[in-house]
């Protein structure tokens, strides 16, 4: 693998090779924790923290781990890193856990962790990896943050709780798009926000592209 | 008992669709459908693997991880996320296994989706929702097929729906990811006409 500087590392997955816009990976956990900036927030967060010190981790033990058993290690180390994440935020921000619930669990299967732990921290060094974890988290951090902004400044008109646009029923002149606050609206906006990005950098846009990266990784029997 | 039973399988089947409503699954429902017979394997292979390891984390649940089940006053709860993903690996590999031996042409024609299936969200969030939800074995066991079926028919109609896609002159920068995102918006509105029904 060619040399990768720190610089590149952590500014490369914000916009030009971003997770969730070209990567294809990640969406799984996450689209339904956005119809809130808090929770959206809380989430980029653990995820951030989870993708950072997953990749440092299995970077540090990545000369020890067996081929053949590769992916357990890796799901073995994640779950545990969310296990202290999970407990971590039951014991400090325990109504927004709640509200996560689920989802909290699934960090562990979100593709992006599983993703980077295979394709870069199994071949770079630990802080190099930690990098890109942490870069990584951002891009996924700026969509997920984008998407969450729309839905709930143009769902219920407030950000982070506060009123902003006030709505009718409280007396207001707002009328809240109640769209927003359902599953179609994070399909929408995400379709919408891949449409943006590629018509800012066209050099992104696929003919055949991340179907045969991941039935490659399949070919490869990923879990033998 | 029956009723209960039906009412619970037609809602994790359309009501509350894994993929379509609550996001799970994604990386693999949008990455295998751009063929039908592709999506229909993987359908199957992901309803087969739900069906099994949702009532076996009920009983592992159940009987290991639940305050006082093994030693009185011990809550291992803090365990249940590494023993769900544990028993979902094993169970992949397991049933991979079994198929190559027993049933080769099924083995054949899943063979890629399986290692895939072990990170689908889909699987891991049916065992925690149904731990969330405190569902009996019997309970588990139908909200795992159910799930798996409803998942198994979205996955199948956005294939069916991105093979007549390829026909259509969508603009660039959408091509590909972005129309398939607007694609699955469209089904979930769809869905969303099961709410609230009740048998």
């Amino acid at each position: 693998m060619a040399e990768i500087s720190p610089r590149e590392a952590l500014v490369d997955p914000l916009f030009n090779n971003n997770p969730i816009a070209l990567q294809v990976l990640g969406i799984c956990s996450a689209l339904a924790v956005t119809t809130k900036m808090d929770t959206a927030l809380v989430m980029c967060l653990a995820v951030t923290a989870v993708t950072a010190l997953s990749n440092f981790s299995i970077s540090l033990l990545r000369n020890q781990i067996p081929a053949s058993i590769r992916i357990i290690v890796q799901l073995v180390v994640i779950a545990s890193l969310v296990i202290v994440t999970d407990q971590i935020l039951q014991a400090f921000v325990y109504d927004i856990a709640k509200e996560l619930s689920v989802f909290v669990g699934l960090i562990i299967t979100n593709c992006i962790v599983m993703g980077r732990a295979e394709a870069f921290a199994m071949q770079n060094p630990p802080k190099l990896s930690f990098i890109d974890g942490v870069a990584n988290g951002l891009g996924y951090s700026i969509v997920l943050l984008a998407v969450a902004f729309c839905r709930e400044l143009l769902g219920s008109g407030s950000l982070f709780g506060v009123t902003i646009l006030n709505p009718v029923n409280q007396g207001g002149w707002y009328v809240p798009n109640g769209l927003m606050l359902l599953a179609p609206a994070a399909f929408f906006l995400i379709g919408c926000f891949i449409w943006a990005v590629r018509s800012w950098k066209p050099e992104q846009i696929e003919e055949e592209l991340h179907v045969g990266a991941l039935l490659e990784l399949g070919n490869q029997g990923h879990l033998r | 008992m029956l009723e209960h039973y039906l009412s619970l399988a037609t809602k994790a089947i359309f009501v509350e669709n894994m993929a379509l409503a609550f996001f799970l699954g994604m990386c693999s429902f949008i990455a295998i459908s751009k063929k039908v017979e592709n999506a229909i394997g993987l359908g199957i292979a992901v309803t087969f693997v739900l069906g099994i390891t949702c009532p076996l984390n009920q009983a592992l649940n159940e009987l290991l991880l639940d305050k006082g089940a093994v030693f009185e006053g011990v809550d291992l709860g803090f365990l249940r996320f590494l023993t769900f993903i544990g028993t979902i690996a094993a169970a992949v590999q397991i049933v991979e296994m079994v198929l190559d031996r027993y049933s080769p042409d099924l083995y054949n024609a899943l063979g890629v989706f399986l290692p895939l299936i072990a990170v689908n969200c889909a699987i891991l969030g049916a065992s925690l929702f149904m731990e969330k939800r405190g569902y009996s074995l019997g309970e588990a066991t139908v909200f795992g097929v159910g799930s798996g079926l409803g998942w198994f028919l979205a996955v199948v109609a956005l294939a069916a729906v991105r093979e007549k896609l390829r026909y259509s002159n969508v603009p660039g920068p959408l091509r590909g990811l972005g129309i398939t995102f607007i694609t699955v918006g469209l089904m979930s509105v769809g869905f969303m006409a099961f709410a609230g029904i009740q048998l």
